[in-house]
């Protein structure tokens, strides 16, 4: 085999030529670099998205309460309270893909500990809540099945709340007043930062639905009923079965409630943050594109400008084929080399932009894979035009260019 | 014993569209092992198609072309890029050596495109023995730029020395150098062909091809005068000779 050797007469031509090299390297480093960087930009923000979608729970179903009209009054979305606890225990009893209902009461209170006081969103949940948003506790318990039957006066609280009323950190086991009514705080939740909407998740005192019921808002029905199915295949099923159900325990009248799901929200968040990705991706697609036309550039002034070495090299004895194979080599290990760069300094850029602007990015495999391929893949094709005209050259001619 | 070069009528006509150009018009020739010929002859006379031709770079247009016995008028060009790797050596009036290349890595560049695959330690040693042929060995790593025209000229003598060739040919191989840096190579070339090494040189200098054992004047495409050198110059003296011809040129600037 020569190519081996070819390989080697290669890597000594591009050495003898650093400056040259550098410089034809420098449009397919820029090129890979903006292609990873952006790409992992794009990739973090599109992580971001689907952690705050994830943030909502997973495979979750919501059934809202119908609205009212009251002497030309409308009530709004909810207003009507047409969802009972009887129809969140239904659900649970009748739908075998619904794993985990709670019965929704929402309210906001002033609450008051410590000498301090907060107005914050107090809602009422069973002890499922946790389980349908994905969301763990930080310190301490859940409320049981047995507080929610006893209309317990206990409560979990966010990390905003503690934040706020209790200054030193340790809320668990401490007592809060909503409305003046005392509660016993048994568990602190995790931080969950902002939703989609840009509203403090963590911002919420969370008690049994019934103690919101009979204690807090003295509603006498439910908001909302959030399920949680079994699997996404599933959605569309329980979606169904919850508004038969429903619909059944209306007993043919109007229906008074809507059942969403939070599939549909998440696909279009996570759309936004793809299309974005591919538009600037192809941006960086053409910069590379270009860099691989430099490349192409440089390789065919160096053809001119290295005639006289073809006429040497073919004069001893090199093959047409030995020649192009050394340009293509040389315009791949270039653009190869460029591209391993290309790859460092994109990783760089993206990490420094996400230091510098809070940023969450991530630099996916297969964008580093498609940018060294690709860029090999550039190597070969703009190569191959300048290799093959050099490697056609006539000896007697060559040596006699000056 | 078998020639080395058996040129047999050959013709060269370059076609440039309009007006054919007849270089070369029925050269017939022998050269047996161990000969060393000047090809002499002005600009024009086809002294250099000649030379192309004897050096598998060109074509006959017709004729045939016995090397070592081997006819190689009727190979394509990569063919003849192998019998240019292997039996062929090639010293240029220009050096040709490769800039930014040291002399040891421009004198290996034939093996890299030889047949035979050789490791780096034996590319090495070949190179390294070449360059003590010529007496450079001391300056392997040198790059071209840090070497003189006669050293130049004496790396590229190596470089065609290196995969042991039938003929060296040599084309105005001191076309580029002074008086006394043209005897040293042609020294070179003597202790060479003292050796059994057949050369082929091109030159248009008399006193050049007075080196020689044999010299052939080409004038319109034709060998006009086939002749063997009677007084033949001898490196080794005519240095000498230089050098005190340069002695005695100082003493009587000095004097005057």
């Amino acid at each position: 085999m020569r190519s081996l050797s070819t390989c080697f007469i290669a890597i000594r031509a591009l050495r003898r030529n650093k400056l040259r090299s550098v410089l034809t390297g420098l449009g397919i480093i820029i090129g890979v670099a903006a292609v990873i960087a952006i790409v992992s930009i794009g990739n973090g923000a599109k992580a971001q998205v689907e952690a705050q979608v994830a943030s909502l729970g997973q495979n979750v179903i919501s059934i809202l309460s119908g609205n009212y009209t009251s002497g030309g009054l409308r009530s709004g979305g909810g207003g009507a309270g047409t969802l009972s606890p009887e129809d969140a225990i239904a659900i649970a009893r009748e739908i075998p893909d619904a794993i985990a209902v709670s019965p929704e009461v929402r309210d906001r209170a002033q609450i008051l500990a410590n000498g301090l006081n907060w107005n914050t969103s107090v809602i009422g949940e069973g002890t499922d809540y946790l389980l349908i948003r994905a969301w763990d506790l930080a310190k301490g318990a859940m409320f049981t099945e047995q507080d929610v039957r006893s209309v317990g006066k206990v409560c979990i609280v966010g990390q905003t709340v503690v934040d706020q009323l209790f200054p030193d950190g340790d809320a668990v086991g401490q007592t809060l007043r909503i409305r003046n009514i005392p509660f016993k705080i048994l568990g602190v939740l995790k931080g969950k930062g902002y939703n989609l909407f840009g509203q403090d998740q963590d911002d919420v005192v969370v008690v049994p639905y019934t103690s919101s019921m009979k204690r807090v808002s003295k509603r006498t029905n439910l908001n909302s009923i959030l399920v949680q199915a079994s699997s996404p295949e599933k959605m569309d099923r329980v979606q169904q079965d919850i508004t038969d159900l429903l619909t059944q325990r209306r007993s043919g009248r109007e229906p008074d409630f809507t059942v969403r799901n939070q599939i549909e929200l998440a696909q279009a968040a996570t759309a936004t943050a793809n299309t974005m990705t591919l538009l600037l991706g192809i941006v960086a697609a053409v910069s590379l594109v270009v860099g691989g036309i430099g490349v192409m550039n440089i390789m065919l002034v160096s053809v001119t400008e290295r005639t006289r070495e073809i006429g040497i090299r073919l004069s001893i004895g090199a093959h047409d084929r030995d020649i192009r194979i050394q340009f293509l080599i040389e315009a791949m290990i270039l653009s190869g080399l460029g591209g391993a760069i290309g790859v460092a300094l994109g990783a760089g850029l993206s990490e420094g932009l996400a230091y510098l602007n809070g940023w969450n990015t991530s630099i996916p495999a297969w964008s580093v894979f498609a940018g060294l391929g690709g860029s090999a893949l550039i190597g070969v094709i703009f190569g191959y035009f300048p290799a093959s005209k050099a490697s056609q050259l006539d000896p007697i001619e060559a040596l006699r260019f000056e | 014993m078998q020639p080395v070069v058996q040129l047999e009528d050959i013709h060269r006509v370059y076609d440039t569209g309009e007006i054919k150009v007849h270089a070369v018009r029925g050269v017939t020739l022998t050269i047996q092992k161990g000969e060393f010929i000047a090809i002499m002859g002005s600009s024009g006379s086809g002294k250099s198609t000649l030379m192309n031709t004897l050096g598998c770079l060109d074509q006959p247009t017709s004729g045939r072309y016995l090397l070592d016995g081997i006819d190689v008028s009727g190979l394509g060009r990569n063919q003849r890029a192998d019998i240019r790797n292997q039996k062929l050596g090639f010293v240029f009036q220009g050096f040709n050596l490769l800039s930014r290349t040291t002399a040891l890595e421009n004198v290996e560049l034939p093996m890299l495109y030889s047949k035979n695959r050789l490791t780096a330690r034996e590319l090495r040693d070949r190179a390294m023995h070449a360059l003590d042929i010529v007496g450079l060995a001391a300056r392997h790593d040198h790059f071209p730029n840090q070497l003189s025209g006669g050293q130049q000229q004496r790396v590229a003598i190596a470089r065609s020395l290196v995969n042991h060739p039938q003929v060296l040919l040599a084309d105005e191989p001191t076309g580029n150098l002074d008086t006394r840096t043209s005897i040293e190579v042609l020294g070179v070339f003597q202790k060479l062909n003292d050796q059994g090494i057949t050369i082929v040189m091109v030159t248009h200098e008399l006193d050049i091809a007075r080196f020689c054992k044999r010299n052939l004047v080409v004038r319109d495409g034709l060998v006009v005068r086939d002749e063997q050198v009677k007084d033949r110059s001898i490196a080794a003296i005519e240095l000498d000779r230089h050098r005190d011809a340069e002695t005695a040129a100082k003493l009587t600037g000095h004097v005057a």
